[in-house]
C-alpha cells in the first residue's frame, strides 16, 4: 500500500526525533531508577517515601501546585465570564492583554516578579504607601514568592481553554433561563456554571499538571527552602550526581503527570485544550 | 446578551474592576521592567529617578552577553529551520490519514509539551554525556528542535483545518503530483500558519532555560543559560536590559503570528 | 399555591399587548421605526415577513432581551417598557429551542418553577401535566440529547407554558422541522393555544404557515408594519405590492388611475369592487388561481399569448404571456366541456379576473400609512 507508506514517511522525521531525544532518554531513565550500586534494587523508590527531604518536597510541590490552581481560577473564571460580555473589540484586546505575558520568556517574567517582590521592589512600596502594611512583607525567596510568579505565569493556561469552552456555550440558553423566570444568579448557577465546567475543569487540571513540573520559577523565586521535585531532580544531577535517586523522582513525576493528562483527555479532548 | 436592564449594575461595575484588575496583574509585571531597565542606579526603582542607558551598554559591552546572545539567534534560527518543515510535515500526516496511527502519532508528537522540562534536560544530558554531544551546539539546537515540534504542529494543523483539501485533488487530477500540490496549492493558502509556525519555533528557542542549562556551557551558553546563573548568583540590573529587549522581541513576533493567522480570514 | 387542573388556565384572563411606537436603531439603520400594534387578548397574532423585517427584533422587545430607543409597551395594564425578562411571566419559545443540555427532559420543564421557588410536591404534577399536555407523557427522565427534533421542540412548549404564562411568544419554532412534521405541529400549536387560552405571538418568515395558524397577522417589512389584518384580508385586499407578494403567488402589472373604481391596464380599463388608491405608481395584483379563460369581450379582460401548455392529469398548466412582456401560470381543470375551448401553444387567450379579485396597490408604501 504505497499511499499509505507515503503518509507515515511525513510523520517519521518527527517521530524519530521525539523518539530519540524523549522517548529513549525517558526508558533510560526508567532503566536507571532501578539500579542501585550495579544492582537491581527499588532503594531510590523507597527513598522517596521514607527521606524526609524526599517527603517534605513531593508535599510542597503538591501544596503549590493546588495553591496556585486555586488562585489561577480564583482569578481567571470572573475574567473569563467578564470577558463574554465585552464586545469584539475590547473582547480582543483583553485576548492579546492574556497572550502577551503567554509570549515573554518564562525567565523574563519570573525575572520580573524578583523585583518587584523585593523588600524595597514595588510591592512593598506600594503597599506601604497605601497604608496596608507597616513594613515590608517577606514576599520573595519563600512559598509566597514562588506561588505569586506561577500562579501569574500559569494563569494564560486557565483562561484560554475556559474562555474558549465558555464561548461554545449557547447564547440562547441564558436568555432561555432569564424568561422563564430566573434571576440572573440563579440562572448562572444552574444553567451556565454546569455548562462551564468541563472547560474550567480542564484549566484547573492543565494548571496543577505544569506547575508539579516547574523548576525555574521555583528556583529563582523560591529561596533555599522551597524545593519542589524539579529542583530535588536537579540538585540529584548537578550537585550529587546521584542518577538513580533523580531517575527515580523523575518517574514518578512523570508518572502523575501523564495520568493527570489522561484524566484531563477524558474530559476535553488535547487538541482542544492545546490547540485552542 | 443585549440589556441587561441595570437589573445588576453594581454586579456589573465589581465585575468589570475585578477583570481589568486581573489584566493588569497580568499585563503590568512584564512592562515595568522596561522603565525600570533605565535606572541610572544600580537599585532599579520605579519610577526610576534617574534615566541612563548604562545597563544597555554593559550588554553591548560584553563579550560573554554578546556572545551568549549570538549563540542564542544562531540555534534559534536553525531550530525554526528544521522544526518548521519536520512539525509542517507531519501535520499534513496526521491532517490527511485517519485511524488510530494518526491518533497515537499526534499524542507522541506532543509529549515533549506534556513532559516537564526538568526531565527532558536530565535525561538528554545522559544520553548526550555517553555520546559527547554535551556543551556543543549541535547538540543544543537538536534539542531544541525536538521541543519546537509540538508547537509547530499544533499550529500547522489548525491552519490545514480551515482548508479544503479538495483543491488538492483538484491540482492532482489536472496533473500536479502529492508534493507540487502542496506546495503550489496548499501551502500559499495556509502561509499564515506555516509562518506562524516559524515564529513559535524560533520564540521556543531563543527563550528556552532548562534544557539549556544542562546541555550548553562555557562558549557555548545559551542567553538564558547565562541569565539564569546571573540571576542565581546577584541580581544583576543588566538583566533588566535584555528582558527589556527580548520583551519588545517576544511582542513584535507575537503580533506577527497573530496578524498572520488572521490573514486567513 | 398553584391549582392543579386538566384546564391550565384558571382564574386570570389573557392578556392584551400594547405597542407604542416602539423603535430600535442599530448604528445607522433603524431596526424598528416606529411600530405600534395592538394584541388581542386570547389572539393568536404572527408577525410575518422576511428576515431583516424587524420581527424578530420586535418579538425581542416584547420578550425584555432588547430594550427600544423610544416607544412604550405595555403588557395587560401594565407598562413593562423596562422590566427586565425575568420578571415578565412571558412563555418564550425559542427557534433553536435553547434547551438545557444538561439537565433531563423534566428538569428543563421543571426550571421556571424552581426559578419561582415551588416546592418538589407542587412542582411535579405541573411537570407531568405539561408534557402530557404537548403528547409527551413519560419523556420525563429522558436526556435531552436522545430526542428528536419534533420531541425537543414539544419540551420547549412544555417548559414554555408549565408555570402558565398569559402569554406566549414563539420565535420561528418550526423552522427547523422538514415539511410534513412542520404541518403536523402548526396544527397541535394551534390546538394547544386553544386550550390555553392564552395570547400568542407568533414569529414566521413562512406565509403560508401565518395564513394556517393565525387570527390575524402583522406583516412587517424593513422596520415597519406594511398591514395588519385577518388571513383572508392581507391575501384578498394587500395593502401593498409588498404584502401582494410577499403573500401567495402574484403577478403585479404596471396600471394608471382611471377613477375610484377602475384603472387601464395596457389601455383596456378594468373594475374593481374595492377603492382604488390614488397615485401614479400603481399595480394590479394578479393571483394566477384567480384568472378564467374568457371571450375577447368579457368584463375586465386580459388578453395574453400561450407561450406554452401542459397536460398534467387532472388539469392543464397554461404559461401566457401579457403584451406588456409580464408572464403568468393558470392552472385549468381538465373537462370535456371546456378543454375544446383550450388554446394551443402560439395562439392568443383572453383571461378575465372578476372585480372582487381586481385588487389595486401602491408599488411602494409612502409614509403615511
Amino acid at each position: 500500500m504505497p499511499v499509505l507508506q507515503k503518509k507515515t514517511m511525513l510523520l517519521l522525521p518527527g517521530l524519530l526525533i521525539v523518539g530519540a531525544l524523549l522517548i529513549v532518554p525517558i526508558v533510560w531513565l526508567l532503566g536507571l531508577s532501578f539500579v542501585s550500586e550495579g544492582r537491581l534494587s527499588l532503594e531510590h523508590y523507597q527513598r522517596i517515601f521514607d527521606d524526609p527531604t524526599y517527603v517534605k518536597s513531593f508535599a510542597i510541590t503538591f501544596q503549590i501546585a493546588g495553591t496556585v490552581t486555586g488562585l489561577t481560577i480564583l482569578l481567571g473564571y470572573p475574567l473569563c465570564f467578564w470577558m463574554l460580555r465585552l464586545k469584539p473589540l475590547w473582547r480582543g484586546v483583553a485576548l492579546t492583554c492574556i497572550l502577551i505575558p503567554f509570549w515573554t520568556s518564562l525567565l523574563v517574567r519570573s525575572y520580573a516578579w524578583l523585583i518587584l517582590l523585593q523588600r524595597r521592589g514595588l510591592v512593598n512600596t506600594w503597599l506601604q504607601g497605601l497604608g496596608l502594611a507597616n513594613e515590608p512583607l517577606a514576599l520573595m525567596y519563600n512559598v509566597t514568592g514562588t506561588v505569586i510568579g506561577m500562579t501569574h505565569i500559569l494563569l494564560p493556561f486557565l483562561v484560554l481553554p475556559l474562555f474558549a469552552s465558555m464561548q461554545r456555550i449557547d447564547g440562547d440558553l441564558m436568555r432561555a433561563a432569564a424568561a422563564l423566570g430566573a434571576t440572573p444568579l440563579f440562572a448562572f448557577w444552574r444553567v451556565f456554571f454546569p455548562l462551564s465546567l468541563p472547560g474550567l475543569t480542564a484549566g484547573g487540571l492543565l494548571v496543577f499538571v505544569l506547575s508539579i513540573g516547574y523548576y525555574v520559577t521555583p528556583q529563582l523565586l523560591g529561596g533555599g527552602t522551597t524545593v519542589m521535585a524539579g529542583q530535588l531532580i536537579q540538585r540529584n544531577v548537578e550537585l550529587f550526581s546521584s542518577w538513580g535517586a533523580a531517575s527515580a523522582v523523575s518517574v514518578v513525576l512523570l508518572g502523575i503527570v501523564l495520568l493527570l493528562f489522561w484524566v484531563m483527555n477524558r474530559l476535553v479532548p488535547l487538541d482542544r485544550v492545546f490547540g485552542g | 446578551m443585549e440589556a441587561n436592564h441595570g437589573s445588576s449594575g453594581f454586579a456589573s461595575l465589581l465585575l468589570a474592576v475585578l477583570g481589568i484588575a486581573v489584566l493588569v496583574f497580568l499585563v503590568m509585571p512584564i512592562f515595568i521592567v522596561v522603565p525600570m531597565s533605565f535606572s541610572a542606579t544600580r537599585f532599579l526603582s520605579f519610577p526610576p529617578t534617574a534615566l541612563s542607558t548604562r545597563w544597555y551598554l554593559e550588554f553591548f559591552g560584553s563579550p560573554e552577553w554578546t556572545r551568549a546572545a549570538w549563540v542564542s539567534l544562531q540555534i534559534a534560527f536553525v531550530t525554526c529551520l528544521l522544526a518548521t518543515p519536520i512539525g509542517i510535515a507531519a501535520a499534513y500526516g496526521i491532517h490527511t490519514a485517519s485511524g488510530k496511527f494518526s491518533r497515537a502519532a499526534y499524542t507522541v508528537l506532543m509529549m515533549p509539551l506534556m513532559v516537564p522540562h526538568i526531565i527532558v534536560a536530565v535525561g538528554i544530558f545522559f544520553i548526550y554525556a555517553r555520546i559527547g554531544a554535551n556543551n556543543t551546539i549541535v547538540g543544543i539546537i537538536v534539542a531544541h528542535t525536538m521541543l519546537a515540534v509540538p508547537f509547530v504542529l499544533i499550529t500547522s494543523l489548525s491552519g490545514l483545518q480551515g482548508f479544503d483539501m479538495t483543491q488538492e485533488r483538484a491540482a492532482q487530477s489536472l496533473g500536479a503530483n502529492r508534493l507540487e500540490a502542496f506546495l503550489k496549492v496548499t501551502a500559499p493558502q495556509i502561509k499564515g500558519s506555516i509562518i506562524a509556525s516559524a515564529l513559535f519555533a524560533f520564540v521556543s528557542s531563543l527563550d528556552e532555560v532548562v534544557v539549556s542549562l544542562f546541555l550548553s556551557g562555557g562558549a557555548s551558553s545559551t542567553l538564558p543559560k547565562r541569565m539564569f546563573v546571573a540571576l542565581r548568583d546577584e541580581v544583576d540590573p543588566t538583566i533588566a536590559a535584555i528582558s527589556s529587549m527580548l520583551i519588545i522581541a517576544s511582542l513584535a513576533i507575537g503580533l506577527a503570528a497573530m496578524i498572520a493567522t488572521r490573514k486567513r480570514a | 399555591m398553584q391549582r392543579l387542573r386538566q384546564d391550565l388556565y384558571a382564574a386570570g384572563k389573557p392578556l392584551a399587548i400594547e405597542v407604542r411606537g416602539i423603535t430600535k436603531i442599530y448604528g445607522p439603520a433603524a431596526v424598528l421605526d416606529d411600530v405600534s400594534l395592538d394584541v388581542r387578548p386570547g389572539e393568536f397574532m404572527t408577525l410575518l415577513g422576511p428576515s431583516g423585517s424587524g420581527k424578530t427584533t420586535l418579538l425581542n422587545v416584547i420578550a425584555g432581551f432588547v430594550r427600544p430607543d423610544r416607544g412604550r409597551l405595555l403588557i395587560g395594564d401594565e407598562e413593562v417598557t423596562d422590566k427586565p425578562p425575568h420578571k415578565r411571566g412571558i412563555g418564550i419559545v425559542f427557534q433553536n429551542y435553547a434547551l438545557f443540555p444538561h439537565m433531563s427532559v423534566a428538569e428543563n420543564v421543571a426550571f421556571p418553577l424552581k426559578a419561582r421557588r415551588l416546592s418538589r410536591a407542587e412542582i411535579k404534577p405541573m411537570v407531568a401535566n405539561a408534557l402530557s399536555l404537548v403528547k409527551l407523557a413519560g419523556f420525563g427522565e429522558r436526556r435531552v440529547d436522545q430526542l428528536s427534533g419534533g420531541q425537543k421542540q414539544r419540551v420547549a412548549l412544555a417548559r414554555a407554558i408549565v408555570f402558565q404564562p398569559k402569554l406566549i411568544l414563539m420565535d420561528e419554532p418550526l423552522s427547523a422541522l422538514d415539511k410534513q412534521l412542520r404541518e403536523h405541529m402548526q396544527i397541535e400549536i394551534r390546538a394547544l393555544h386553544e386550550r390555553l387560552g392564552a395570547t400568542t405571538i407568533y414569529v414566521t418568515h413562512d406565509q403560508r404557515e401565518a395564513l394556517t395558524m393565525s387570527n390575524r397577522i402583522a406583516v412587517l417589512n424593513r422596520a415597519r408594519i406594511e398591514q395588519l389584518g385577518t388571513p383572508s384580508e392581507i391575501y384578498n385586499a394587500p395593502a401593498s405590492a409588498f404584502v401582494a407578494d410577499f403573500i401567495g403567488e402574484a403577478v403585479l402589472a404596471p396600471v394608471s388611475r382611471c377613477d375610484d373604481r377602475s384603472v387601464l391596464l395596457d389601455g383596456r380599463r378594468m373594475i374593481s369592487a374595492s377603492k382604488v388608491p390614488n397615485g401614479d405608481d400603481l399595480v394590479l395584483v394578479i393571483r394566477s388561481e384567480k384568472l378564467r379563460l374568457a371571450s375577447p369581450d368579457a368584463e375586465n379582460p386580459i388578453p395574453a399569448i400561450v407561450r406554452k401548455r401542459i397536460f398534467q392529469g387532472e388539469s392543464h398548466v397554461i404559461f401566457a404571456e401579457m403584451a406588456n412582456g409580464l408572464t403568468f401560470t393558470v392552472r385549468h381543470p381538465s373537462h370535456v366541456e371546456s378543454d375544446s375551448l383550450l388554446p394551443g401553444e402560439g395562439e392568443s387567450a383572453t383571461f378575465s379576473l372578476h372585480p372582487q379579485h381586481t385588487v389595486v396597490v401602491r408599488r411602494d408604501l409612502t409614509p403615511e400609512h
